[in-house]
C-alpha cells in the first residue's frame, strides 16, 4: 500500500495541470461543504441559545387549554396558580389587545411578565411601574411595524375577564433588540401585576417559563413542554435547510467526481503500456488496480490539503468575524442573528473528509477494476479498446 | 548445467474471427543458465509470443513451459507476478519507461516492488546506472534522453534486481547502429559478469552477431537452432 501511495503521488504530480484542475474543483467543493454546513451549525447554535435566553428558558409549563399555534386558544388558555407552589417558574399571561399608533389600529398579543424576573433576557426591569404611567416594552420588529419610538405613548385597548372593553395610554419605555422574532413581532410586553389588574385575571397565567433548576412534577391543568421539544422547530428548520443546501454542493461534488472518473477512464485507456509494464515488472493485477484506485483517491487527499491551505485561514476568519445577513432576514419570523458565526466542528470536518475520500475511492475504483481483466500482452502493445 | 527454461511441445493459438491463428506450433527447446541466445525470424514467426510465455505474461495453449522449475500454465496471477518480480527482467522495443519518473526512479521501481530498504536501493540503482554509463543522468526524466540512453535505462531497470532471466524484445529496433552496438556490448558484459540468461527476439543482423545461440523461427516452428554458428537442431 505504501508503494501504491508513493507511485500514485508521483504519477499525480507528474500529470501536472490535469491533476490540479481536478484537485482544485474538489478542494472548492470541500471548502463549500464545510462553509455551508458550518454556517448552518452556527445559525443552529446561535438560534437555540437565543431561543433559550429570550423565549423558552428550560421548558414551558402551559395551561392545558393554551396552544401557542392557535390564537383562539388565548381567550380561555389561562389558569390560576398559587405563586408559592410555582417556584423556579416565571409566569406569563397573554391577552389579545389592540393598539392605535398614529391613528391606525394594530391587533397585538399583550404579554404580562414580572418586572423583576431574571429568567429571560427581556429587559423587564423597565416594566417597573415607577418607569412611567403604564410602562410597556416592544421589540425592534414591532417598533418598526407600528412606527413607534421609545418614550412615545400609544393607546392600548383590551378586554377584561368579563369581556368589557377598556382603554388606556401606555408608554413605550424600551425597544429591545432580540434575534428571536417570535417574542417581538405583533407583541407588547407589560408588567404581569399590571396586566392581571387590568384584566381581572388575578394570580392567573397562560404559561410559565422554567428555570434551569426547575424539576417538573405533574400538575393538574398544566402540561410541561421540555426544552428539547421547544427547540425541535429550529432543529427541523436547520435540517430542511441542510437538505436543500446539500443539493447545491452535491451537484458540485458530482461534477468533481465525474472529472476524476473521466480522468481515470482516460488514464486506464491511455496508460495501457504503463499498466503492461507494471505487470511485466512483477506487480499483480490487483496491485495495479490498487495503484490506480489510490491514484484517484489521492485527488481527494490533495484536495483536502489544498482545501486546508486555502480554507483554514478563510474559514477561521469567518468563524471569528461572522457573516452579516441583510435586515430583510430578520422579518422572516425565524430566529436568525444579524451576524452568524459559522461553527466548524470536528465531526463536520471529519465527516466531510470521509465523504470526499469514500466517494473519490469509489469513482476511482470503478474504471480501475477493468485492469483486473486486462491481458498484459495486449496492454503492453497498447491495443486494448 | 541445469535447464533454466524448458519448453516441451509448446503450441499457442489465438482466436481470430471464427478460427484460430497458430503463433507457436509444437516448439521444444531448453536453455541453460547464463546463455546469450536469441529468437530470429520474420514478423509473425512467433518470437515475441515465445518470450511472453517464457516471461509468464502468457501461457501456452498446449505443451509445457517450465521456467525456473515452475509450470507457467499452472501459475496463478500472483505466482506469475512473483516469478517476474524476483527472477525475470524485461526490455522492450519502445523502452516502456515510466514517463513521470526520473531515470533513478525508473530503475528504483524494480527494487521498490521487492521491498528493498532505501539505502540498499540507492546503492544498487547507482551501481546499475554505472553498468550502463548513465550515473550522471540519474535525475533526468525519460523525455530528456536520447533513444540509446532510454534503452540503457531500460537495461539498468531490468538488471538492477539481478534477475536469472532477461527477456529483450527487439531491443535495438529503435536505435541507430552505434547505440545498438553499445547496448549489445553492455548486455554481453552483464551476461558474463552476472551470469544472467539473456533471450532476445530480433531480426536485427547486428544482434545476431553477438548471440551465442540463434534459434530461427518460421510460422511458429523452430527451423534451426545454432550454437556459435554450429547447428545442433533443425
Amino acid at each position: 500500500m505504501k508503494l501504491a501511495f508513493i507511485l500514485a503521488y508521483k504519477n499525480l504530480i507528474g500529470a501536472g495541470l490535469r491533476t490540479w484542475l481536478n484537485v482544485g474543483i474538489l478542494a472548492f467543493t470541500f471548502i463549500l461543504i464545510l462553509f455551508y454546513n458550518g454556517l448552518l451549525d452556527g445559525w443552529n447554535q446561535q438560534a437555540k441559545l437565543a431561543s433559550i435566553e429570550w423565549e423558552y428558558g428550560y421548558g414551558e409549563l402551559r395551561a392545558a387549554n393554551y396552544d401557542p399555534y392557535d390564537p383562539f386558544s388565548i381567550q380561555d388558555g389561562h389558569q390560576s396558580y398559587k405563586p408559592e407552589d410555582f417556584n423556579m417558574l416565571t409566569p406569563i399571561l397573554i391577552r389579545q389587545a389592540s393598539i392605535y399608533p398614529h391613528g391606525r389600529m394594530l391587533s397585538i398579543s399583550l404579554k404580562g411578565i414580572p418586572h423583576d424576573q431574571e429568567q429571560l433576557k427581556l429587559p423587564t426591569t423597565f416594566l417597573n411601574p415607577s418607569q412611567g404611567e403604564i410602562p410597556v416594552i416592544i421589540g425592534k420588529r414591532m417598533a418598526a411595524a407600528a412606527k413607534l419610538k421609545e418614550g412615545e405613548e400609544v393607546l392600548l385597548r383590551w378586554r377584561d375577564k368579563h369581556g368589557t372593553f377598556d382603554a388606556l395610554p401606555v408608554t413605550i419605555v424600551k425597544i429591545f433588540d432580540s434575534d428571536v422574532g417570535s417574542i417581538d413581532s405583533g407583541q407588547m410586553w407589560i408588567g404581569l401585576a399590571q396586566l392581571q389588574e387590568m384584566t381581572g385575571f388575578k394570580a392567573e397565567a397562560t404559561y410559565f417559563v422554567a428555570n434551569k433548576n426547575y424539576n417538573h412534577q405533574e400538575r393538574k391543568g398544566w402540561s410541561f413542554i421540555p426544552q428539547e421539544t421547544l427547540l425541535e422547530d429550529i432543529n427541523k428548520l436547520i435540517a430542511s435547510k441542510k437538505i436543500s443546501g446539500s443539493i447545491m454542493y452535491l451537484l458540485l461534488l458530482a461534477i468533481a467526481l465525474l472529472a476524476i472518473f473521466d480522468t481515470q477512464v482516460l488514464s486506464v485507456f491511455r496508460r495501457q503500456k504503463e499498466i503492461g509494464t507494471y505487470i511485466a515488472m512483477g506487480m499483480t493485477r490487483l496491485q495495479v488496480v490498487g495503484l490506480f484506485t489510490v491514484e484517484g483517491n489521492m485527488y481527494s487527499l490533495l484536495a483536502m490539503l489544498l482545501g486546508a491551505i486555502v480554507g483554514i485561514p478563510m474559514l477561521s476568519f469567518l468563524a471569528v468575524k461572522g457573516i452579516s445577513f441583510p435586515e430583510v432576514t430578520q422579518g422572516m419570523g425565524v430566529t436568525m442573528a444579524e451576524r452568524i458565526f459559522p461553527v466548524f466542528s470536528l465531526q463536520l470536518i471529519a465527516g466531510t473528509m470521509l465523504l470526499l475520500i469514500i466517494s473519490a475511492t469509489i469513482v476511482s475504483f470503478l474504471p480501475a477494476k477493468k485492469i483486473a481483466n486486462m491481458n498484459p500482452v495486449e496492454a503492453l502493445k497498447g491495443k486494448l479498446q | 548445467m541445469e535447464n533454466i527454461i524448458s519448453l516441451s511441445h509448446v503450441t499457442k493459438k489465438f482466436e481470430v474471427g471464427d478460427g484460430y491463428f497458430t503463433a507457436l506450433n509444437d516448439v521444444s527447446l531448453t536453455f541453460k543458465s547464463g546463455e546469450f541466445a536469441g529468437f530470429v525470424g520474420p514478423s509473425g514467426s512467433g518470437k515475441t509470443t515465445l518470450l511472453n510465455i517464457i516471461g509468464s505474461l502468457d501461457s501456452p495453449t498446449d505443451g509445457k513451459a517450465i521456467v525456473m522449475g515452475k509450470d507457467i500454465a499452472k501459475l496463478s496471477h500472483k505466482a506469475s507476478a512473483n516469478l517476474r518480480n524476483l527472477h525475470i527482467g524485461f526490455i522492450f522495443q519502445v523502452f516502456n519507461l515510466l514517463p513521470v519518473y526520473t531515470v533513478f526512479e525508473n530503475v528504483e521501481f524494480a527494487l521498490l516492488l521487492q521491498d528493498v530498504p532505501k539505502e540498499t536501493r540507492k546503492k544498487e540503482v547507482m551501481e546499475a546506472l554505472e553498468w550502463v554509463g548513465l550515473e550522471k543522468m540519474a535525475h533526468k526524466r525519460p523525455d530528456k534522453l536520447s533513444g540509446g540512453e532510454g534503452q540503457r535505462v531500460a537495461i539498468a531497470r531490468a538488471m538492477v534486481k539481478k534477475p536469472k532471466i532477461l527477456l529483450a524484445d527487439e531491443p535495438t529496433a529503435n536505435l541507430d547502429s552505434a547505440n545498438a552496438h553499445a547496448i549489445l556490448k553492455t548486455m554481453k558484459n552483464l551476461n558474463k559478469e552476472l551470469g544472467t540468461t539473456f533471450l532476445f527476439s530480433t531480426h536485427d543482423e547486428k544482434v545476431m552477431t553477438y548471440l551465442d545461440r540463434t534459434v530461427s523461427l518460421k510460422d511458429g516452428k523452430v527451423v534451426s537452432d545454432v550454437w556459435d554458428n554450429q547447428s545442433i537442431q533443425s
